[in-house]
């Protein structure tokens, strides 16, 4: 019984210690004082020794900052926005490719989900790097587009919204594709043979039986893109415009530029919650996944 | 042939070469002499001199030795951790605190890595003013974070693993009267042992891979080879990090390749052991 309970107690403490009290902390700061010396932050609750009571102060400017700065609402919204065309792009790539390999020969399937794993086993870091390399305005793509003859002046790519885009759409292309080829692969063909039999077209058979079958991958491909997509701060800050920043470089500064740790609390916290439904949408689907792989 | 196959076999071929082109344009270019990293110098190329210049940049080599050893603590403490969370969300039937581990699993797969490393450096601050505990930020608390980070991943890939075999083999040595140790010893962790590899391999890569999430709870003098070069390239692109790039992705290539092939013929090698078994039974 007491062996139990320490195999069940270590991940459980570990987890709770080093995962789930941090938040009940950044959300604690989140109603702090700015204090220029260390740890940065005035205490939340003070013992007064005149009226010998625990006093607590408050701190609701962190969040009043959010609404009143239009610099956050803007940065806000601009992320939502980046990370939503990123994932619809996304799954027009992922989509067709998942269907492919669900397709393919047993053989071949295998092959072709190594070559999807492979770019994600490298890193992430210099696989957007390549990226600036083949946007630059003397770059790649430029280069090749010039030398053909399709263009006369390089065209600006990098330091744009395409160029994160592609970024994000290349960085979490494989967690899009697999979930959705786990799900195109359990298919039934044999429905889709229905489908023909009673006389409709490959594309109706598609959008009317495969597409709607596919749903819950496509919605777990979408959430694994869409929630780090919005806090995403490697992608931006190395492609993306510097006149428009998305809240995780927003959030960056304030930590690190500014030092204002109550109000990076405060933007952490409104992120957070801003996430939430999706990612308690994406931990429902996970169960599922887990419930159906046991039987 | 139809026309929706020859549709596939073009979308999977684009999508592949989306995938690979950005990769293979970097090595080509750790070849190239010129300085200005994208025009091709083809009189003094191909060359090794960013090769040589990257061997003998001890500031890189020494971010690249404290990430091996961050990443080498990081997987093992994840193995550990993760093997026991997967075990026990998927064995140990209902206890109280069952749907919270499970959300405390599932939570770091999709959760911003900005947000983890705030809460992370907040709660080592946090610490240390109230326990004096950790004194300062180092490698120590890296390898903390990256745990915590990377012990979803791995919890995840146990579970899968374990959710694809029912019990009977365990149980079956619980009836012959093993003790639990015992059975997780003997009957369990063979047939988990792929999951081990690969969960090792995914949290060793992850944690050699992360920056933001170091970002913040490195110290002074903890440089990981990813902040190393995320600060260099955001000055723009050079040449030797190309090189670098080339180096890492032929490591990772071979390195998949080859445990891929050896997991494969493990797995071949225990279903033929398990069907012999099965025939010598009955």
């Amino acid at each position: 019984m007491f062996g139990k309970r320490l195999v069940i107690g270590v991940p459980w403490f570990w987890l709770l210690l080093f995962f789930a009290i941090p938040f009940l902390i950044v959300f604690k700061i989140s109603f702090s004082w700015m204090q220029p010396i260390q740890p940065g932050y005035a205490p939340l609750f003070s013992w007064v020794e005149e009226t010998q009571r625990f006093v607590a102060t408050l701190n609701l400017s962190n969040y009043e900052v959010l609404f009143r700065d239009p610099l956050y609402l803007n940065t806000f919204l601009y992320s939502i926005k980046v990370a939503a065309i990123s994932t619809v792009l996304c799954l027009l790539v992922g989509y067709p490719m998942a269907y492919a390999i669900a397709r393919c020969k047993p053989s071949t399937r295998n092959l072709m989900l190594m070559l999807i794993i492979l770019p994600f086993w490298t890193s992430f870091l210099l696989r957007v790097y390549a990226w600036i390399g083949l946007l630059k305005t003397n770059g790649v793509i430029n280069n090749t587009l010039i030398a053909l003859g399709i263009i006369d002046q390089p065209l600006t790519l990098l330091y744009t919204d395409f160029a994160v885009y592609v970024g994000i759409v290349y960085s979490y292309l494989p967690f899009m594709i697999l979930p959705l080829y786990a799900n195109l692969e359990k298919h039934d063909l044999t429905l889709l043979e229905a489908a023909a039999d009673l006389g409709a077209s490959p594309t109706k058979t598609f959008f009317r039986v495969t597409l709607p079958l596919s749903m819950p991958g496509v919605v777990a491909g979408c959430l694994l893109v869409f929630i780090p997509a919005v806090g995403e701060f490697v992608i931006p800050s190395l492609l993306g415009r510097t006149d428009q920043l998305m809240i995780g470089t927003v959030l960056s500064a304030q930590f690190f530029g500014a030092r204002n740790w109550p109000v990076a609390s405060a933007v952490a916290i409104a992120l957070l919650l801003a996430l939430l439904i999706p990612i308690l949408l994406f931990q429902r689907y996970q169960r599922r996944e887990l419930e159906a792989a046991k039987r | 042939m139809s026309t929706r196959g020859w549709f596939r076999h073009t979308a999977l071929a684009l999508g592949l070469a989306f995938l690979y082109i950005p990769i293979l344009s970097m090595m080509v270019f750790s070849f190239n002499n010129s300085r200005m990293v994208t025009v091709w110098d083809s009189v003094n190329s191909p060359t090794l001199r960013w090769y040589v210049r990257l061997f003998e940049n001890e500031q890189l080599l020494g971010a690249a030795w404290i990430s091996l050893q961050i990443a080498a603590m990081t997987a093992t403490g994840a193995v550990i951790l993760g093997t026991l969370a997967g075990l026990v969300l998927t064995r140990f039937g209902p206890f109280r605190g069952r749907a919270l581990l499970s959300a405390m699993t599932t939570a770091p797969l999709v959760m911003p890595e900005i947000i983890m490393g705030i809460a992370m450096l907040l709660l080592f601050v946090s610490l240390e003013q109230l326990i004096g505990w950790p004194t300062g930020r180092g490698m120590l608390t890296i390898v903390i974070a990256h745990i915590t980070f990377t012990m979803a991943y791995v919890t995840v890939v146990i579970q899968s693993r374990l959710a694809g075999f029912d019990d009977a083999l365990e149980e079956a040595a619980r009836d012959l009267g093993a003790r639990p140790v015992t059975v997780f010893f003997r009957i369990t962790l063979p047939l988990i042992a792929p999951a081990l590899v690969s969960g090792w391999l995914l949290a060793f890569t992850l944690s050699w891979d992360d920056v933001v999430i170091s970002q913040f709870v490195a110290g002074p003098g903890s440089s990981t080879l990813p902040m190393e070069i995320f600060s260099r390239v955001r000055r723009g692109v050079s040449p030797d990090i190309n090189a670098l790039a080339t180096i890492m992705v032929l490591i990772v290539a071979t390195g998949v390749v080859a445990s891929t092939v050896w997991m494969k013929r493990q797995e071949r090698k225990r279903l033929l052991e398990e069907q012999m078994a099965r025939s010598d039974a009955g």
